[in-house]
């Protein structure tokens, strides 16, 4: 049934820090790598070596630039992926069932079996988190890699998603955001995690913690200036001698 | 949005197709034998012609079946439930039409009800998407109604009922317009909501995720599709409401006449009516391309 779960247990999802991330792009490739090769249907190209190359991925990093009224611009990497909404219009809207919400552990997931790859979730996501798949004809989403963090066959460092994983500016967080006491629930609270476009009603369980105020810099600072001082003023020792030898010869300049 | 044409083909000939059985069920006209079998055969082929043009959109038209399944949530399952409904009662109502000369009311009634009702579940699918501000308003199913009724009495040939119907079509379109190129500014959603960053200044995308395009791009940004935006309206307006009006409004004294300009009067509208589709879905403007500083 796409009726959505009245409460789920609990609400398994990310917390990305929108002021570590530095924009690699790692996550973005060993989400691909992993959920290619994993669970449902792989993620495909279409004309990948060619002059129009594009395929379907399940976490993309945008870079946004922000420019404050007063002082320097921002320039802020954007990773985005499902969100797994409490009110996830993209379960409720689907014909088959295909899509639904776990009551367990609140994962947004597809069943790729019923879909009919129809898009109608696509584009009720405000986000842009699915993808319908070109080559298979089926929708593709962000499973918080669901085979992943269960799989008792993977070490247990492993057992989070592939993009944390991967992270390595540590700025992707994974845990249970319905557990006040949980690490991402603290973080959150610490930081002021916030939610996208609150204003179209979806509840995202996935938070983002805002940049950090930056240092206010004085303008009329080079602020290289440090860094460029000569390392020694006045040669001494051997060099001193050198220095003061040459300068004897003709030729040189006053 | 993408403006797919198996989708306006779908939307614009089911939602004729569907109208004219509205007419046909309610006995206008009350039409029996031979007659009856081509009114018939033209509404079934708009109608069941638009939902086989929709499935050309889907990745597994095969296991459409499955989409019956979840009218409890969701208005595409809905519409699909209800399309057939009425397919086959209004199917039992032309066997008696055609076949024994009754105009079985009840059944019609029913039949004329459930048309109605599969056009607006088709509008509903659009009116529910918050992601889309330009259809999330009473108006789409007003509009999508509005079109349904007054295409199904030009086809069905009642010009009395047909001429308002057209004129409330046309003036709901130019309300739908209007009310439509103000709704993505009313619904607040910017880059700033979109990022959670703008309360910090000014948010402007600044690299996409890809150097490509994408499904995302391709199925929900269409700015080239708006470029001619205000004539194709005018196009659309004409075709669809003002030239059926006048052609209607005309009283030539030949039958023949009479008939041809009624089938010009109905290409007129239906052409106008791909028009006004085309421009739903061109104009619509989905929040996701907020994310790549796009509309």
């Amino acid at each position: 049934m796409t009726e959505l779960p009245q409460l789920t247990d609990r609400k398994l999802g990310l917390v990305i820090d929108l002021d570590t991330c530095v924009g690699c792009h790692a996550c973005v490739i060993s989400c691909k790598g992993w959920n290619t090769e994993n669970y449902g249907a792989p993620l495909s190209d279409q004309d990948a070596y060619g002059a129009n190359p594009s395929g379907t991925f399940l976490n993309r990093v945008h870079s946004f630039e922000v420019q404050p009224d007063a002082g320097a611009a921002q320039l802020i990497h954007f990773p985005k992926s499902c969100l797994h909404c409490e009110d996830a219009p993209c379960v409720t809207v689907c014909p088959t069932g295909a899509s639904y919400k776990r009551a367990e552990d609140g994962i947004v997931l597809v069943n790729e079996d019923a879909c009919i790859g129809c898009g109608l979730c696509a584009w009720a996501c405000p986000y842009g988190a699915r993808e319908l798949d070109q080559a298979a004809g089926v929708m593709k989403k962000c499973t918080l890699c669901v085979d992943r963090i269960y799989n008792e066959n993977l070490p247990e460092e492993d057992r989070v998603p592939s993009c944390v994983r991967t992270c390595p500016a540590g700025a992707r967080h994974f845990g249970d955001l319905g557990d006040d006491t949980s690490e991402v629930s603290k973080l959150v609270a610490e930081r002021g995690g916030m939610d996208l476009m609150p204003e179209m009603g979806t509840k995202p369980v996935n938070k983002y913690l805002p940049p950090r105020p930056k240092d206010e810099l004085a303008s009329d600072i080079d602020v290289l200036a440090p860094f460029l001082k000569p390392v020694a003023e006045e040669p001494k020792g051997f060099m001193g001698w050198l220095d003061k030898a040459l300068d004897k010869l003709p030729g040189g300049a006053k | 949005m993408h403006p797919a044409p198996s989708v306006i083909a779908f939307t614009t000939l089911s939602g004729m197709g569907f109208g004219l059985l509205v007419f046909l069920g309610l006995g206008m006209p009350a039409v029996t034998g031979l007659t009856a079998f081509v009114f018939y055969v033209l509404a079934y082929g708009m109608a069941v012609g638009g939902l086989l043009a929709s499935t050309f959109h889907l990745g597994h038209p095969e296991r459409a079946i499955k989409a019956f399944s979840q009218w409890r949530s969701s208005w595409l399952s809905r519409e699909g439930c209800c399309a057939v409904a009425a397919l086959v009662i209004m199917g039992l109502f032309a066997f008696g039409a055609v076949f024994l000369g009754a105009q079985w009311r009840f059944l019609g009634i029913i039949g004329a009800g459930l048309s109605l009702m599969t056009v607006f579940t088709t509008s509903m699918i659009y009116a529910q998407l918050k992601t889309i501000p330009r259809w999330n308003s009473a108006w789409t199913p007003v509009m999508f109604l509005s079109f349904c009724l007054a295409g199904g009495a030009l086809i069905a040939g009642q010009i009395s009922l047909a001429q308002p119907l057209l004129l409330g079509a046309a003036v709901i379109q130019l309300l739908t317009w209007h009310v439509g190129d103000r709704a993505f500014a009313e619904a607040g959603t910017t880059i700033g909501s979109a990022t959670g960053l703008g309360d910090r200044g000014d948010v402007r995308a600044f690299e996409p995720p890809h150097t490509g395009s994408n499904y995302l791009l391709r199925e929900f940004v269409h700015e080239v599709g708006r470029k001619h935006a205000l004539k194709l309206r005018v196009i659309g307006f004409g075709l669809a409401f003002a030239l059926p009006l006048l052609l209607l409004l005309a009283q030539p004294d030949s039958v023949g006449v009479k008939h041809l300009l009624a089938a010009l009067a109905v290409l007129s509208h239906l052409a106008g009516v791909v028009c006004s589709r085309w421009l739903f879905f061109a104009e619509a403007e989905h929040v996701v391309g907020l994310y790549y500083g796009k509309r």
